[in-house]
């Protein structure tokens, strides 16, 4: 249960049993307002857990951690800095190594194609190469768990795809695990290892769809079209049979 | 038609409107001195009443040795006074954003400061500081004190979430949120202030030596007009135009360099 700042406490989020493995690629999807992006928070620790545990390994999630990396829909890449030195943020406030952490940017720039722009400004840079910097940044510091909002949400379509499928060949790279959250039922489909179902008011998991295709996949493939097509299917089913008990509630 | 053709009709256009930046205020400019001028010949004002443009150069030629030194005078001051209201009002600022009960305690009595009219203070500060410098850098200071602490405030308290969560969800402590998020973040609110508050420090200077002073543009302004040589005092406020306008645009020239960003976020 997550306590709003003024007013009564609401319940964000409730019966969530959630357990996710090792360098496993879970996607949470939901209409608005069920709680995937306070659930994303609420492990992040940027939001007090007011009933319920969080744990990363071993350890209690009650505050940030330096193994978490965030991605959000905006880049949030700081205008002051240029394209290196907002990859270079995070090791700035771990207290990281730079030499090492310089050439882990270097490597991971090569891996999303950003050679030759790492003194460039942000706004000198397209919708999709910022948010291609946001992963670097994301990843600078090899997090343990890589947390994205709807990271892809805010490009033309085109450049989503191809973006969702450079992360799918990144994570297979480097086997993190990610808990990305999005609106797009093919996005969910064509990335992820589970697809956890949220039903909103209050919060909560309606049913953890396993998408059991082999990688890598792509979008419009004969091969995998069937399988992807089914998952799909049952997400789609799950979000839309739930509509009516919303009016309900 | 090609697409072709768009494209250098366009820039073509753009070339156009950047030289209009500078030749409409040149023209109409020239033009209200020449406005000016013909109006001092048609209605014949006696020169100490009004004093035409030529006079006016005249008086700039005749007192060319005499003017610069006026003019820094009051230019150190100036300088000094905005100088000090950074250095006390950025601090302050800072003090605001980052304790609520502060603010709560600072605000009014900067407001009630700010009420004051400076004027009424000047004779004050002149009996507790004397003719000096002293009071002329005081009163440049509490004039354009107050658009630099809100500007810095304003700007501390507006970081995008964005960039706080960022710094959060990677453990930032508060001094590195401040170092590195919060106060980059509000450098175009700080210009903002400083940009109003320059041409507020050179008014807070000419009203210092206006009250009490043997030096200065104000000062020429005050004893020429004593002495009915109205061009000299013409000439003295032009330089004091020409002193704001010059500080003004070096801290634009000064935010482009340090603040490139500036026009790049919609913030």
């Amino acid at each position: 249960m997550f306590e709003t700042r003024s007013g009564p406490p609401v319940s964000a989020l409730e019966e969530i049993d959630l357990e996710i493995g090792e360098q496993e690629f879970v996607t949470l999807v939901g209409r608005s307002g069920c709680g995937k992006s306070t659930l994303l928070r609420l492990i992040a620790g940027l939001l007090p857990v007011s009933g319920g545990r969080i744990t990363i390994g071993e350890r209690e999630v009650d505050s940030p951690r330096r193994d978490v990396g965030l991605m959000f829909q905006q880049p949030a890449l700081m205008p002051w800095r240029t394209v290196i030195q907002n990859i270079m943020f995070p090791v700035e406030i771990l207290g990281l190594d730079r030499r090492t952490s310089a050439e882990k940017a270097e490597q991971l720039i090569a891996l999303v194609g950003l050679q030759g722009f790492e003194g460039r400004r942000p706004w000198e840079l397209s919708g999709g190469m910022q948010q291609r910097a946001a992963l670097c940044r994301a990843l600078i510091h090899e997090p343990r768990v890589l947390l994205m909002d709807e990271p892809f949400a805010a490009l033309d379509a085109l450049t989503r795809e191809e973006l969702s499928l450079e992360l799918q060949r990144i994570w297979s790279d480097r086997r993190t695990t990610i808990v990305f959250v999005t609106h797009s039922i093919s996005e969910a489909a064509i990335l992820s290892d589970r697809v956890v179902v949220m039903t909103p008011r209050p919060g909560r998991v309606a049913r953890v769809v396993a998408v059991p295709v082999p990688r890598p996949r792509a979008f419009g493939e004969e091969l995998h079209a069937e399988a992807l097509a089914r998952a799909e299917e049952e997400v789609r089913t799950l979000l839309y049979v739930r509509e009516p008990m919303q009016g309900a509630a | 038609m090609t697409e072709f053709e768009v494209a250098p009709r366009t820039r073509g256009h753009r070339v156009g409107r950047a030289s209009l930046r500078l030749i409409a205020p040149l023209v109409t400019f020239v033009g209200l001195l020449v406005l000016w001028g013909l109006a001092t010949r048609v209605f014949d004002w006696p020169i100490w009443l009004v004093p035409s443009p030529v006079d006016v150069a005249d008086a700039l030629w005749e007192y060319r040795e005499f003017l610069p030194r006026q003019f820094w005078v009051t230019f150190v001051e100036t300088i000094a006074g905005f100088g000090l209201a950074i250095a006390i009002g950025i601090p302050l600022a800072i003090v605001i954003a980052v304790s609520p009960i502060l603010e709560m305690t600072i605000y009014p009595i900067l407001l009630a400061l700010n009420a004051v009219p400076k004027i009424a203070i000047a004779p004050i500060l002149v009996l507790w500081m004397g003719f000096g410098p002293g009071p002329k850098i005081v009163v440049a200071l509490l004039l354009c004190i107050f658009p630099i602490v809100i500007g810095t405030a304003t700007g501390l308290k507006a970081t995008p979430p964005e960039f706080v969560e960022l710094a959060r969800s990677l453990t930032a402590g508060r001094t590195q949120m401040f170092v590195k998020v919060r106060f980059p973040a509000a450098m175009p609110h700080i210009f903002v202030g400083l940009k109003v508050a320059i041409s507020l420090a050179v008014i807070g200077a000419v009203i210092g030596e206006f009250v009490g002073s043997s030096e200065g543009l104000g000062w020429v302004i005050l004893n020429s007009q004593s002495n009915l040589n109205t061009p000299l005092a013409f000439a003295a406020m032009a330089l004091l135009a020409i002193m704001s306008i010059l500080l003004f645009y070096a801290l634009v020239a000064l935010e482009r360099l340090l603040v490139p960003w500036a026009r790049h976020v919609d913030t």
